[in-house]
């Protein structure tokens, strides 16, 4: 009972076994359940998540939010998926039909590929592969390809206009990204997913290195291109960024796939920070290190959206400088710093609580200086002011 | 016989893929091609028992290289409207000569005689090449940073709009 | 069953060849660059399985393969902005058209 999980595959691998499948045969039946498993957990908390997300949207900007069908509205979504399923399809002129068709199928796929690495539980880990923290990196490129694509093959300026700004964006912002994952990888001295969360038993690495945790947290806040960080679909400047022409379910792909990406950053910094599946009992009770691992990824979507609805929108310079004069330098003299102090603190044979402390003085160290030193630079360009505009009037009226 | 089955569909996927690239009329076509030709050839490091191969080729060749492919085709986008000739004049002498070479490298390939051994990979290849790199290798692995930086300095001093021009032009 | 190392070498020979006939026979300097890389790809794929099929205890054919993709990634950095300033200046990306030297 307590290990619900490989009870019921191991019931199924004799079951398999029985009606006379190969052993190979039975396996790659049991992970290709297990991965259409995920994916359906996936598209179901997607369902849930956007009926929280605009209920909360609405409580924090003092509106209702969905109230009508069902009760608190709960079955709002399942409408609009009716509605969306019904949509026509519509193909602008002149557009790249391939391309056009492949980008949001891409854009989901990337998302949901992560999914295939993650520990969800003691014992229920997908791909245990040892280049977890790489591969995670890696299957985000084919996000940003998605992006490019969809905004070319619209044949729409304001697409086009979208699809380079976000790509210019995650690309800049991928890099405090990643130089702040390697702080998790060092002290876990591992990139395999399991591994770093082993390491973190005792004291989750949001203790040991809280200043990794938010630059991971700013950077894949853009990374998701959410706001504050939403300039690649500013409405009062490019309509919708780069799925400005699509409609149906093509578009349902791409806010599906935003989504469940928000949710997976917040799966991520469940495993890098806040000690993966870990909680009360979750060793002897694998089920109950599923519970924790999809509930405290919850809680950090939460907090994802609580920031991007308290916050308004950056300007293009702004989010560059916020890029290259801060998070980029912060991180990577914090992966030195942090570096430098694991190994002196490895000789020194110290206790892991003064272990902790001194990691977290370090890292909360570093962040007040970076914040003293970022507030005391002057900006280096002028805002420009222009006089204000001649208010318009009817033609006939205006005085010489 | 199932590695067998996923080489010869990793290796007709990618070959196909690897043919558009350089006959497609659309410039941009051939490198979203080239993107699939990348993924198979990081399925083929994964065949060899190479992730980590496998997964830094698809972060550098399709995160960084294609990405800046398919910008810089935006940017050049005159010279991709279709009725432009993508082929030169001797694109069939081309043709001949990598014919001919396929021939020469494959007759080498069979009729050498390899010192092939049985091994198994070791346990934590990525410790063993974190390892190699910052020992045996170390001057390599600096040189290549020290590259690597020159081509960060040097691309942005050529990609960078002059000043004089963009005046010049206006 | 597993595969033979000649397999692999085959497919590499290939990839080689298709990568020289799209440098010998582009007409775009950005199409001539993606021959080079499916050039590069090739020698890559050799490189790991020589390592694989012949000294798998080191690591010294996944070293070299990742010193190529450091060098691509050089190489396209600087060609890109190359063929962007010529772009820039000639307005043409085809290599036929870029002669200056010969007027």
């Amino acid at each position: 009972m307590a290990d619900l999980i490989n009870v019921i595959e191991n019931w199924l691998k004799n079951l398999l076994l029985g009606w006379g499948a190969g052993e190979p045969l039975a396996l790659f039946i049991l992970q290709a359940l297990g991965s259409v498993l995920v994916i359906i957990i996936c598209f179901l908390i997607v369902i849930a998540l956007i009926w929280v997300e605009r209920k909360l949207a609405g409580r924090i900007q003092d509106r209702f939010g969905p109230n009508r069908a069902g009760p608190y509205g709960i079955f709002q979504s399942f409408a609009d998926i009716i509605k969306i399923f019904t949509k026509e399809y519509i193909t602008p002129k002149g557009a790249d039909k391939g391309l056009f068709n492949i980008a949001p199928v891409l854009a989901m796929a990337s998302v949901l590929a992560i999914w295939a690495v993650f520990p969800i539980a003691v014992n229920v880990i997908g791909a245990d592969v040892n280049v977890g923290v790489l591969y995670i990196v890696a299957v985000g490129a084919f996000g940003i390809l998605a992006i490019l694509m969809a905004g070319w093959s619209s044949n729409n300026r304001y697409a086009l206009l979208g699809a380079s700004r976000s790509v210019a964006m995650l690309i800049s912002y991928e890099i405090p990204m990643v130089v702040s994952l390697l702080v998790p990888v060092l002290l876990a001295h591992s990139m395999k997913l399991s591994t770093i969360i082993e390491a973190q038993q005792p004291w989750w690495y949001l203790v040991v290195a809280p200043l990794s945790a938010l630059i991971f947290l700013i950077s894949s806040m853009a990374e998701i291109g959410k706001a504050p960080f939403d300039l690649l679909e500013a409405e009062s400047e490019l309509v919708a960024g780069y799925h400005t022409e699509y409609s149906g379910m093509k578009f349902g792909m791409f806010y599906v796939a935003e989504f469940l990406h928000q949710y997976t950053v917040g799966a991520l910094i469940t495993i890098f920070f806040l000690g993966g599946w870990a909680g009360p009992l979750a060793v002897q009770w694998p089920i109950l290190g599923v519970v924790y691992f999809y509930g405290k990824s919850f809680l950090v979507y939460l907090v994802i959206s609580w920031i991007r609805l308290s916050l308004p929108r950056i300007r293009i310079d702004e989010m560059l400088n916020l890029n290259w004069k801060f998070l980029i330098p912060v991180s990577f003299i914090n992966l030195v710093a942090v570096a430098i102090a694991d190994r002196i603190m490895m000789d020194l044979d110290l206790k892991q609580w003064m272990y902790v402390l001194v990691m977290f003085s370090l890292n909360i160290f570093i962040l007040l200086v970076s914040l003293y030193l970022s507030g005391k630079s002057k900006p280096t360009v002028e805002r420009e002011t222009f006089p204000p505009r001649p208010v318009a009037v009817p033609p006939g009226t205006e005085s010489k | 016989m199932v590695p067998v089955i996923v080489f010869a569909a990793v290796s007709i996927v990618t070959l196909g893929a690897a043919v558009a690239v350089v006959t497609n009329k659309n410039i941009l076509h051939s490198a979203f091609y080239l993107v699939l030709a990348f993924v198979g050839i990081a399925s083929i490091y994964v065949l060899l028992e190479a992730p980590f191969i496998a997964v830094v080729q698809v972060l550098v060749y399709i995160g960084a290289i294609a990405i800046l492919i398919v910008f810089a085709i935006m940017l050049t986008r005159r010279i991709m409207s279709k009725d432009i000739e993508q082929r030169n004049a001797q694109w069939i002498w081309s043709a001949l000569g990598a014919l001919i070479l396929f021939g020469v490298l494959g007759w080498i390939v069979y009729s050498a005689n390899w010192p092939v051994v049985q091994g198994a990979v070791p346990d934590d290849p990525i410790a063993l090449l974190g390892q190699e790199l910052l020992t045996t290798y170390v001057v390599p692995f600096e040189i290549a940073s020290v590259l690597l930086l020159a081509a960060l300095v040097g691309s942005i001093v050529i990609g960078r709009e002059r000043e004089q021009d963009s005046r010049s032009a206006e | 069953m597993s595969i033979p190392l000649n397999w692999y070498l085959v497919l590499a020979a290939a990839l080689f060849s298709i990568g020289i006939y799209g440098v010998l026979s582009r007409r775009n300097a950005i199409g001539i660059l993606m021959g080079i890389e499916l050039m590069l790809n090739a020698v890559n794929i050799n490189l790991v399985a020589f390592w694989r099929f012949m000294d798998p205890g080191r690591l010294t054919g996944q070293v070299f393969a990742l010193f190529v993709f450091t060098v691509a990634a050089a190489e396209v950095a600087v060609g890109l902005a190359l063929v962007i300033a010529i772009y820039r200046n000639r307005d043409t990306v085809v290599v036929e058209e870029i002669d200056l030297l010969k007027e």
